[in-house]
């Protein structure tokens, strides 16, 4: 179980993120965003970001989706420069952003049809996918009929049907209550022990991100940058329990008081 | 608005509602129908039934159906199929958002009847006028309804199409016109009405024949009963268009959330 623990330095490099910067002009004049970011992200790794509002976590994401493009530096995925979306790179919105006139399986196979799956295997494909998140039971039922925590389990089967190498999760669990929450936390755990998906993965909430990455990187408020880079040293599997052992508060304590300087910050 | 769950009202169904309704409303008629200050405008049923049965007779009633649905339909599709790409490309094109919406804001807050006289100077009196009434005014209601539903699309389902390899045609076709759907019914729903209340203005325009032409016309001759017959008529025309448009929201756009 060793080298399922954390993370090799000798992994490929999956995301290389070079010196970006990020500028909005709004009517008080010119906002840096992002203050030359340079960052990598390992094949197979699971890494948070953790940072006041505002410090441009958000605006980072977007960026590597190709959401955003960034005024200056450079994003490459597997070698190839970032020039908008693409389907190696697969996102998770906070707002779970369902198409709310398809149903719960038809949401899943939008992301197939995008790939060119078609007809029965679609079907069956799109199934699978809702196993993995236990809804197959709402295959047929609309996202007005679900849950929050539902929603989001079928942005995440959606997110994996497009089977991207990248899975980038912008406060995926940020609208839910604290124990769909914890609940979610520990069924992405159980999927990435198994599939281990390279996540890049977006929270205000330090447990969480304790809880689930190999790396959190701690970013400074506006204007926004890598202030921390803390590896996880935590053996895996974990599981709820975790946030009870020594080391966690150990991190926790050192990643909090880390966080909460850049908090200052932003108030003053 | 206070509704209590447990208030008596609520235990008596709902068909029962609509004959207490029914039988209000006719007792508010016979009133109405027997007070010396209305009784001339407003006989009771058994006369205005009658009224409309001499309007059958004389072969008219149902020339004035068809000739005011004709309008109301052919002015209410050609403002539909005007307003539907003028929205969109006001939704898209700023510079046609920024020349258009002012105007179209404008025109529409003037009533129809004060410019009917003006189409009436172009198009003649007749059918040509009537469509043409009745399409300006649906058109600019349509129009400003489904605008509003193209800009206020959430941006992040357009977003999450496109991460998940969507191209421009899927996302107009696949994300887009099924997040306008309810936006366009509505406003074929604001469009039919807006169609039935222009079709008065419409048919003062000299025509030979309608609902609206005949009201008028039996006005110069105080025959009331006929009057208010068409009266009613127009307003039972006017439920069943909405009766019909609330019944396909319900089947298209049921998947909305609804706040209760």
């Amino acid at each position: 179980m060793d080298n399922l623990n954390n993370y090799i330095e000798g992994a490929p490099v999956k995301v290389h993120i070079d010196n970006v910067v990020k500028k909005f002009s709004g009517r008080n004049g010119e906002m840096i965003a992002l203050n030359g970011v340079s960052l990598d992200i390992h094949d197979n790794e699971f890494i948070c970001v953790v940072g006041p509002s505002g410090c441009g976590k958000s605006t980072l994401l977007n960026i590597i989706a190709g959401l955003l493009e960034p005024t200056s530096g450079e994003v490459y995925c597997d070698g190839k420069l970032v020039q908008g979306t693409g389907t190696d790179r697969g996102v998770v919105f906070q707002q779970y952003a369902l198409f709310p006139w398809l149903t719960v399986k038809k949401n899943v196979r939008f992301a197939l049809e995008m790939r060119g799956i078609k007809g029965k295997e679609a079907d069956d494909l799109a199934m699978k996918y809702l196993e993995k998140v236990d809804l197959v039971k709402f295959a047929d039922s609309y996202p007005k009929e679900l849950s929050g925590g539902m929603k989001q389990r079928v942005a995440i089967a959606r997110a994996y049907a497009a089977d991207p190498q990248v899975l980038l999760m912008d406060e995926p669990f940020g609208a839910l209550d604290a124990q769909t929450r914890t609940q979610l936390q520990t069924e992405l755990l159980e999927t990435w022990e198994k599939d281990r998906k390279t996540c890049f993965f977006i929270t205000h909430d330090v447990d969480e991100a304790i809880i689930l990455a190999q790396k959190v990187i701690v970013m400074s408020a506006r204007p926004g940058r890598v202030k921390a880079i803390i590896d996880i040293d935590i053996p895996y599997p974990r599981d709820q329990e975790t946030k009870m052992s020594p080391r966690f508060l150990e991190l926790k304590n050192e990643i909090w008081s880390l966080v909460y300087q850049e908090y200052l910050e932003v108030r003053k | 608005m206070r509704s209590n769950k447990n208030s008596w009202a609520n235990k008596i169904p709902a068909w029962v509602w609509v004959i207490i309704s029914f039988v209000a409303a006719m007792v508010v008629w016979y009133i109405l129908s027997i007070l010396p200050k209305t009784d001339r405008a407003f006989p009771f049923a058994p006369v205005t039934i009658e009224g409309l049965m001499t309007m059958i007779d004389r072969g008219v009633f149902w020339q004035d159906l068809s000739s005011s649905l004709i309008s109301v339909i052919s002015g209410f599709a050609l403002g539909f199929i005007i307003a539907l790409p003028v929205a969109i490309l006001m939704a898209w094109y700023l510079p046609v958002r920024n020349i258009l919406n002012p105007w179209i804001q404008f025109v529409r807050n003037i009533p129809p009847l004060a410019y009917v006289p003006l189409i009436v100077i172009c198009a003649g009196v007749g059918r040509p006028a009537q469509v043409t009434t009745i399409t300006i005014a649906c058109f600019l209601t349509m129009c400003v309804t489904i605008y509003q539903g193209v800009i206020n699309i959430d941006e992040t389902l357009i977003k999450a199409a496109r991460v998940l390899g969507a191209k421009d045609r899927d996302i107009f076709v696949r994300v887009i016109a099924p997040a306008t759907l309810p936006f366009i019914l509505t406003a074929i729903r604001l469009g039919a009405s807006v169609a039935l209340t222009t079709l008065i203005a419409a048919e003062s325009t000299g025509a030979i024949a309608g609902l609206g032409m005949r009201i008028r016309a039996l006005n110069n001759t105080f025959d009331s009963a006929p009057m208010l017959a068409y009266v009613i008529i127009i307003g039972i025309i006017g439920i069943l268009i909405e009766k019909i448009i609330r019944f396909l929201e319900k089947k298209l756009t049921g998947w909305q959330e609804t706040i209760n």
